[in-house]
Formats: structure tokens, C-alpha cells, sequence
């Protein structure tokens, strides 16, 4: 019974799968066929070509580093602000707790375009009251672009942040406070060193955020383009197979990825088990 | 706050709560302040703003009310607002969307918690990360390759016999609204996945065998232990599909035919195309309050609290 089950579970999860990467690799193979649309059928043959055009086009590569400076802004704003947020409401009681938490937090659940439309208006609104100057400061641009993020990607960091937090022992603090370390150094010397692996973990997480984000780009974004900005345009407007191309290099640099992190998965899970396993012969040895 | 004070000192204490403060109120409550304020004020030329025209109104909310046309919701014909109809679509095929996740998701979230080998467990789900990290316009486009005329589905199907002439599937078959609900589905299953395994993680196996000992049926194990043990997960995934798929904008422009209306195209257009963003502020003012509803709805059904949904 529970073999049968352990079978089907099997195959529903590499269905799944199936189901997951099949529509990846049919784009993904339109980006090397000979036709003018980006399609596996009829296949015309293999090309290079749209690889040739991508790499030879502006407006990608423009796209592609405003992507990225965006997303490293994102970073430097979201990591200090969420760890802020959650080393406060750690220490926040009682009824203003719930209220402060739900107000953070509800930029994840809120829809991005609510979010792109607040920011903008918001934005646009304080640039007018501080007059001509403020109306191309604060107008769309990338920078609201990147404060539209921040806003719920904050809330990722805070969130990661306060999980790890609850593992602290504040009495390491109260210890260094004792023996005489500065706050400075409690900070530093304590309290951040904890946090690193949350810290970290939620740098690339905001980071990766941007880089997919569109909604609230869409609207913030005034006339720069972001990547994933480029691709809708570009997939709006007549589409050519550059777009698989650059879906081909963009899925190989993620699978890339996961083979590393897998490779030292296992390197560590060996090590831990070679540890274990010596751990025990000592403790036999000992009897 | 005394204890942050005692423990960082006033200057470090002063930095967080900047932080926090630039956060809550800079970027997240005055900017909502701003949507809902310009909401109420009519779209004028810049030079008449502050003059006689320039005052608050109800107007561009009645606007949704503009445009009546026939019809049908689900082949019921009925004669509405061609916004209200947007609208009532949009939150229709959201909840399908999240139906059908849901169906699909649980028995794998099942499979990896409980069924999955511990070993192989972390390759398995590190596989399932893979689609998630390409970006959501990609997985988009890939339905769009498929779902073309001349693309690979119709050439299949024509191989296999099963159809003649290739089928206009972005027109949609049931509904016009067929590949913007499969290509969601494909896009949010993932969201839908992860809560629900965890939740169904940190139940105890023995609970299961105890019920299956106890000579219960599989499908009354799952409904008396299981799902009742997973249901913040479950609630947290469903709203977090309802939520993603109703505030799509990139999904149904992608794939959805010029018959199919998503909500947020709607307002999309209003703000982009019309360049009228006080209607645009409106139309969302409405969306946020009926997403707003919708998660105080799912947190009283499933009696869940806001931190187990967002986490």
C-alpha cells in the first residue's frame, strides 16, 4: 500500500516537473531556430543569429544595467531598513506591536500596481509642492522605481531578519554590556555577527526580487527600462526570437546557479556525515 | 524602547527608529495617503489646479458605473458597467486560478512532506526552486510560444489527429479568459506549494499512522488530520495566488485576446493611456479595498492570523 503510494507519488512529482520545464525548453529551443517568429515548428534549421542580434542590441544592455543598479539600491535600502525594522519590533510589546507588524508587512499582500500607483502620486505630489525643481526630482524615474521596491521588499528582510532574531540570546549582550564593550561594539561585536546568515540570505533575496520585479516598475519606471520592462515591450511589440535567446542565457545563469549551491549542498551533507560517523567510532572506542 | 536605548545607546536607537519610520510612513502610509486624496480630485489641466474646478468629488469612482454593455458572466447574460464587468471577471477567474492550484499543489506538497525520501528531499525541492527563479515575463512568453497559431501545441495536436485546423487558443475555447487562468496557474502553482509543504512538515507522521491504524480511510485521514493541521498554510497560499493572479497586469497582456479584460489593464489604461491618474488612483482605491476584504475574509474562514499568511 504505502509502496504503491510512495510510486505514484513519484510520478505525479517528475509530471509536475515535466509540466514545470517543458514550456522553458520549447522557448528555449525557439531561440535557435532559422525563422523570423519564435517558434519550434516548423524548424528551419540552427542558427546563432539571434544570439549575434541580442548581443548587438542597445536597448537590452541599457536595460540589463539599470536591472542591476536598481537592484543593488534596492539592496543597500531594504537590508538596513528590514533589520532595523525587526530589531524594533522585536522589542515592541504588547497592542502597538500587531498594529506596526501589520503595517509592514502589508506591502507584500498589497497588489504591485497599488503599490507603483501610491508612489508615483505620492512622488509627484511632493514634487509639485516644492516646485519646478522638485517636479523632475521626485518625477518617474528609476529612483521611484527603486523606493516603490523597497517597500515590500523591506518587508521580506524584516521578516527573515525577525526569525533569526528569535534564536538570540539576549544575554550575550547584557554580558559585553557588563564587561564594559561600548554600544557600538554590542552591535557589531554581537548582535549583527547572529544575524549574518539572515542577513545574507535576505540580501539576495531583495536583490533577486528586483530583478523580477514589474509591476511596480511598469509604473514607476518613467522612460528608462528595466529587463523584465524590455522583455514585456519587446514581447507587446512584434516579437523576434532575440527574446528566447536572451531566455536561454538568463535560464542557463540560473541553472548554473542551482548546480553550485546543490554541489556544495552535498559537499557539506558529506562532511557532516564523515563527522558523525567519526564522532561514533570514538564513542565505541571509548566503551 | 528603554530596553533598545539601555542596550545600542540614544544614537544607534535614533538610527532604527529613522529607518523604520522612513519606511512605515515615507514609503508605504503617506503614499497610500496621496492614492486615496488625488482619488477624490478631478483630472484638470496643471494651471487649473487650485482653481473653481478643482474639488472633491465622488466622480471618478462613478466612472466604473460608465459604459453599459450586454453581456454574459459564466454564459449567464447580463447587462453591466463594462468596468463592473472587468472587475467581476477578474475576481471569478482569480479564485479559479487559485482552485486549481490548490489541486494541484496539495498532493505534491503531501508527496515532499511526508512520502519523499529524507535523502533526496532537498534535490527534489531545489528542482521546483529552478522555474520559480525565472523571471515571471519568460514563463509568460513560453506559454505565448506555445499557445500561437503556428506554435508547437496546435502542430502536436494537428500530428496526433486529434484536430484539423489549428486552434486559436489565446481566444480562448470555454471562456476568453482560458489562457490567461492556464498560463497563471503555471505562473503561481510554486506560491500555492511552499506554504502548504511546510505547514504539513511539522506534522507528526505518527498522527497519520494512527488514523491509518485506527482502520480510517485515505481521503478521511486527509480531511480529518491533514488538513486541518495545514491549513494556515493553506490559507497563506491562497491568498497569496488570489492576490498574485488578480494584480497581474503582465499575464494577461502577454497571452489574454483583446476579448478578455483583466482589472488591472483597466486601470493600467486609465493611468498610461488616458493619462487620467486621479481615475486611475480611484480604480485602485477599489481594488486594494476588495483585496483588503478579501484577506480579512480568508483570515476569519480559516481562522488564521496575518502572521501565519505572511510569512
Amino acid at each position: 500500500m504505502s509502496r504503491d503510494r510512495a510510486i505514484l507519488g513519484h510520478v505525479y512529482f517528475w509530471a509536475f516537473m515535466l509540466y514545470m520545464l517543458l514550456p522553458l525548453l520549447v522557448m528555449m529551443g525557439a531561440a535557435f531556430n532559422d525563422s523570423k517568429l519564435p517558434t519550434v515548428v516548423p524548424w528551419r534549421g540552427f542558427t546563432w543569429r539571434w544570439f549575434v542580434d541580442l548581443a548587438a542590441d542597445d536597448d537590452m544592455w541599457r536595460s540589463f544595467r539599470n536591472s542591476i543598479l536598481v537592484a543593488l539600491a534596492v539592496v543597500a535600502l531594504a537590508v538596513p531598513i528590514g533589520t532595523a525594522a525587526a530589531i524594533v519590533i522585536n522589542s515592541v510589546g504588547g497592542r502597538y506591536r500587531a498594529g506596526l507588524y501589520g503595517v509592514m508587512v502589508a506591502p507584500v499582500l498589497a497588489p504591485g500596481i497599488v503599490i507603483g500607483i501610491s508612489t508615483v502620486l505620492f512622488w509627484n505630489a511632493t514634487g509639485n509642492a516644492v516646485g519646478a525643481d522638485g517636479v523632475a526630482f521626485f518625477g518617474r524615474g528609476l529612483h521611484l522605481a527603486t523606493l516603490g521596491q523597497v517597500s515590500y521588499i523591506a518587508a521580506y528582510v524584516m521578516l527573515l531578519v525577525l526569525a533569526r532574531l528569535q534564536s538570540f540570546d539576549p544575554g550575550l549582550e547584557e554580558a559585553a554590556l557588563d564587561l564594559g564593550a561600548n554600544h557600538g561594539q554590542v552591535l557589531r561585536r554581537i548582535l549583527l555577527p547572529h544575524l549574518y546568515p539572515a542577513i545574507g540570505a535576505s540580501a539576495a533575496i531583495a536583490f533577486f526580487q528586483s530583478l523580477e520585479n514589474f509591476n511596480v516598475t511598469l509604473f514607476t519606471r518613467g522612460g528608462e527600462n528595466t529587463l523584465t520592462v524590455y522583455v514585456f515591450s519587446k514581447v507587446r511589440a512584434g516579437i523576434t526570437p532575440t527574446i528566447n535567446a536572451l531566455a536561454f542565457l538568463l535560464i542557463m545563469v540560473t541553472l548554473a546557479l542551482a548546480l553550485v549551491y546543490e554541489i556544495n549542498r552535498r559537499r557539506r551533507a558529506r562532511v557532516e556525515a564523515a563527522r558523525e560517523a567519526e564522532a561514533r567510532r570514538a564513542e565505541a572506542a571509548m566503551i | 524602547m528603554g530596553d533598545l536605548i539601555r542596550r545600542y545607546g540614544r544614537g544607534l536607537t535614533g538610527l532604527f527608529v529613522l529607518l523604520v519610520v522612513f519606511w512605515v510612513l515615507v514609503l508605504v502610509i503617506l503614499p497610500n495617503v496621496a492614492m486615496f486624496e488625488q482619488s477624490f480630485r478631478p483630472y484638470i489641466p496643471v494651471v487649473e489646479i487650485g482653481g473653481p474646478n478643482d474639488f472633491y468629488s465622488f466622480r471618478n469612482y462613478a466612472k466604473i458605473f460608465d459604459g453599459v454593455v450586454d453581456t454574459s458572466i459564466l454564459g449567464i447574460p447580463v447587462t453591466l458597467p463594462i468596468h463592473i464587468k472587468a472587475f467581476l471577471d477578474t475576481l471569478i477567474f482569480s479564485a479559479l486560478v487559485t482552485l486549481l492550484t490548490l489541486i494541484l499543489a496539495y498532493p505534491l506538497a503531501y508527496f515532499l512532506a511526508k512520502v519523499a525520501s529524507p535523502k533526496s528531499l532537498p534535490t527534489l525541492v531545489l528542482l521546483l526552486f529552478i522555474p520559480m527563479w525565472v523571471s515571471e515575463a519568460l514563463r509568460a512568453f513560453a506559454w505565448y510560444v506555445i499557445l500561437t497559431f503556428n506554435g508547437p501545441l496546435n502542430a502536436v495536436l494537428k500530428g496526433l489527429g486529434l484536430i484539423d485546423q489549428g486552434v486559436r487558443w489565446q481566444n480562448g475555447v470555454f471562456t476568453a479568459y482560458d489562457a490567461i487562468v492556464v498560463v497563471l496557474v503555471y505562473c503561481y502553482v510554486l506560491f500555492m506549494l511552499f506554504p502548504i509543504y511546510t505547514s504539513i512538515t511539522s506534522l507528526d507522521t505518527n498522527q497519520i499512522e494512527a488514523a491509518e491504524d485506527l482502520g480510517s480511510t485515505w481521503w478521511r485521514t486527509h480531511l480529518r488530520v491533514v488538513i486541518p493541521h495545514a491549513k494556515p498554510g493553506i490559507a497563506s497560499g491562497c491568498v497569496m495566488v488570489f492576490m498574485l493572479s488578480a494584480g497581474s497586469l503582465l499575464v494577461p497582456t502577454v497571452v489574454g485576446s483583446t476579448r478578455a479584460n483583466w482589472f488591472p489593464q483597466t486601470i493600467y489604461s486609465w493611468f498610461n493611456d488616458a493619462l487620467d491618474w486621479n481615475t486611475g488612483a480611484a480604480y485602485s482605491m477599489i481594488f486594494l479595498l476588495v483585496c483588503i476584504l478579501f484577506i480579512i475574509g480568508m483570515m476569519r474562514i480559516f481562522r488564521v492570523k496575518l502572521s501565519d499568511i505572511a510569512k
